[in-house]
């Protein structure tokens, strides 16, 4: 039986095996996304004192099915003055580069859909490409609001960008390596030995970062709902506004993807003997995406929103200079120190 | 090379942070705002000049609906400037319970407003743990009046009725289990003044509650302190009042600087602030709800040992009882009289300010003898406030804007009127 799959899966021309495999990692992804909204709602609603969706399906369980649905069937309206094209465009913009990364996520040791040897660097390429959605979107929605929004993003990511190249570099001093696979690799043997204990001014700097490159709250200038209402997709309805949304979920979930590879040892158990080895190396993956994915929401429900200057205040004067520091803190630690074996 | 000149935005009337009706035209130089035109109306409702139109009972119920959140504190003033013009002493009791009841929709004001202006400034939690609390309050205006938020209560002479025996209960339900009914019922057994009391004494720790989310928060700090600083001399000639005034430092509070009912009998301190900005004025409405929540306590002791008349005997004033008007040809010719033509007041000017959650709420009523006012004007706080929203805004960026709106606490109800 398994010859058999294993015969047709290699009698299979490259291109639908390829095919394959992406579908097998974005529809799982898609679904998680959706998911992921219903859980914000949730979660949120129960740190609020609420109950949450509750209506749709048991438990309110199909919830995003049924947003799904109604935005797909919603107009999507083209405001007059935009700028047609760019104003279609900009969602895709936004959603390729999001769903484009997850090409290079290790989710175990084998499980990877292209094991090139500077995924880090197409990591970082990709997630930095997104912001130019948003830009587009609030250029060609030709909206005052909608521009102010794009130029807070814009400036915003910026800043944000370079707090996070930064971080990455401290990872990248650590594990020798711009492999995704090989960092995580070079953190096996237990939680002593991820890099969130040796580099964890870079980890909370890179998380903070992740949630400020997301746009999410606290950070949510860029769509300031009391302020620009929905900022760069004020203008968007029906699918155009879906598929924001997916890419800001999609990138949220991303974001946890990268801090547990980077910080928090990808697929490998925090400690390696038995109770912990039961659990699947991917189980282990996920679980942890969830706690950090689970962050996101919680700083949402928490939080009040920065002002739009004071996140530029946070990531120039504190962020860039506490990483730049840490990466020499590192450098010396590792060749000067008795326990420079722990940086490496 | 082309000149770089500012741009205008429109900001409302459909607005997620307009509160209510709010459209401003902002001159933006990039994010900074160098001028701001609030420009009001869109909730004009003509509630003066349908005032002179009609016998005086019949325009309490228009006071409710102008500072729509602090209902009860709107008919404080109109009644008792119709007392003032007609020279009559409520009962003890009555005013007691105005007292007591001006002091819940003191909180009630509060709690609306630190739930939106957390909202404003993007502090999702506080919104529902203040309507938590305000939803008990909602059930003890419905109690008493029989509305949960245009009460109609006050009237001229005294309240409507006492405060009833009972405070109503949840019934079971297919969503709600038994036990879950028992836990909400737990405080409804007694007198309303029973479930009062219980709030009174669980409310401390909510206010701690939502000062633990906010008032050490560096977030709220960074986007509230310094923010439209107004001084103590310039509050005073743009004609602040309320809280809005005492956060800049100014000790003025009505209930202390022209007393009236029984506020003199009551303690209670007035908080003030130091620097004047969004911050002080943050502290100052918190503690106020602190310092309500001691009144209502004292007027809920008072109250219980004190039973008594809550209404004037004067028929001609107030409706006599409906038993007696079933034998008593007297009483129904009082009845009559009072809910067709009403009552005529000596000729004259009055006017008469209380201290309202937003500030002084006055009513200037001028009479020429008959059962309507000649004229009648409002005065109220938050016209003035959105009035120095301009030099308030002016210098800071649009995200401040919303929390200087939210400072403010405006209502588009009496601005508008």
């Amino acid at each position: 039986m398994v010859d058999l799959i294993v015969s047709i899966w290699i009698a299979l021309p490259l291109v639908i095996q390829i095919g394959l495999k992406i579908g097998a990692i974005v529809l799982p992804l898609l679904a998680m996304v959706a998911y992921y909204t219903l859980a914000e709602r949730k979660v949120i609603a129960y740190m609020h004192v609420r109950v949450g969706p509750n209506r749709v399906g048991p438990k309110g369980l199909l919830q995003p099915i049924a947003d799904a649905v109604k935005l797909m069937f919603k107009e999507m309206i083209i405001p007059t003055n935009a700028d047609r094209y760019l104003f279609i465009i900009a969602p895709i913009l936004a959603l390729v580069p999001a769903l484009g990364a997850w090409a290079v996520i290790p989710f175990t040791e084998n499980l990877i859909l292209t094991d090139i040897n500077a995924s880090l660097l197409y990591v970082l390429a990709l997630t930095s490409m997104g912001v130019y959605g948003v830009v587009v979107a609030g250029w060609a929605s030709n909206s005052k609001y909608a521009f102010l929004g794009a130029m807070r993003s814009a400036a915003q990511i910026v800043a944000y960008e370079i707090a996070m190249g930064f971080a990455l570099v401290g990872v990248l001093m650590a594990a020798g390596s711009l492999n995704l696979r090989e960092i995580v690799m070079a953190q096996q043997g237990g939680i002593h030995q991820w890099y969130v204990l040796p580099l964890f001014p870079l980890f909370m700097v890179y998380l903070i970062s992740g949630v400020a490159e997301t746009n999410r709250a606290p950070f949510d200038v860029a769509e300031g709902e009391s302020e620009i209402v929905a900022g760069f997709h004020v203008d968007y309805s029906g699918m155009g506004f879906a598929v924001f949304f997916l890419a800001e979920y999609a990138n949220m979930i991303l974001i946890s993807a990268l801090t547990v590879i980077l910080f928090l040892g990808g697929w490998y158990p925090p400690l390696p003997f038995a109770p912990f080895t039961w659990i699947p190396d991917i189980g282990w993956f996920f679980i942890k995406l969830s706690m950090v994915a689970f962050l996101f929401l919680w700083f949402r429900a928490t939080f009040p929103r920065y002002r739009y200057d004071q996140i530029m205040r946070l990531g120039w004067k504190v962020f860039i200079p506490v990483t730049l520091i840490w990466i020499v803190v590192i450098g010396v630690a590792r060749f000067y120190t008795p326990i420079g074996h722990w940086f490496a | 090379m082309t000149e770089i000149r500012n741009y205008t935005m429109n900001f409302g009337p459909q607005h997620p942070a307009a509160h209510g009706v709010l459209r401003l035209i902002m001159e933006m130089d990039g994010e900074v705002v160098e001028r701001i035109d609030p420009h009001i109306g869109l909730l004009h409702r003509a509630t003066e000049k349908l005032a002179e139109s009609k016998p005086y009972n019949h325009s309490i119920g228009y006071m409710d609906r102008l500072d729509y959140v602090s209902m009860m504190c709107n008919e404080h003033a109109y009644v008792l400037a119709i007392e003032k013009l007609l020279g009559v002493q409520v009962p003890t009791r009555a005013q007691y319970i105005r007292v007591m009841f001006s002091e819940i929709t003191r909180i009630r004001n509060h709690l609306l407003w630190i739930a939106a202006h957390g909202l404003d400034i993007g502090a999702m939690a506080v919104f529902l743990y203040a309507f938590r609390e305000r939803e008990d309050l909602c059930d003890v205006y419905e109690a008493t009046s029989g509305a949960r938020l245009h009460a109609a209560y006050f009237r001229p002479g005294g309240v409507y009725r006492d405060l009833p025996e009972k405070m109503p209960r949840y019934a079971s339900s297919k969503v709600h289990s038994d036990d879950e009914i028992r836990a909400k019922n737990m405080n409804r057994e007694g007198s309303v003044l029973d479930f009062i009391e219980s709030f009174v004494e669980r409310f401390p720790a909510c206010v701690d509650e939502y000062e633990n989310l906010l008032t050490d928060n560096r977030i709220w700090k960074q986007r509230t302190v310094d923010i439209a600083v107004v001084s103590p001399e310039r509050a005073l000639q743009l004609g602040f009042t309320g809280p809005m005034l005492r956060g800049s430092g100014f000790a003025w509070d009505l209930r202390r600087k022209q007393p009236y009912e029984v506020y003199p009998e009551l303690k209670f301190d007035i908080p003030v602030g130091v620097t004047g900005d969004c911050y002080d004025r943050y502290l100052v409405r918190m503690e106020e709800m602190r310092q309500s929540n001691h009144i209502i306590k004292q007027c809920v002791n008072w109250l219980k040992d004190n039973p008594g008349p809550v209404m004037l005997d004067d028929h001609k004033l107030t409706p006599p009882s409906r038993e007696n008007m079933k034998d008593d040809m007297e009483s129904l010719i009082h009845h009559f009289k009072l809910f067709t033509e009403g009552y005529s007041t000596p000729p004259g000017q009055v006017y008469q300010a209380v201290e309202a959650p937003k500030g002084e709420f006055g009513i200037y009523i001028i009479s020429d003898g008959a059962n309507k006012p000649y004229r009648l004007k409002v005065r109220a706080p938050g016209f003035a406030h959105l009035a120095a929203l301009d030099e308030m805004a002016r210098g800071h960026m649009l995200s401040d804007v919303v929390a200087i709106i939210g400072t403010q606490d405006i209502v588009f109800g009496e601005v508008d009127r």
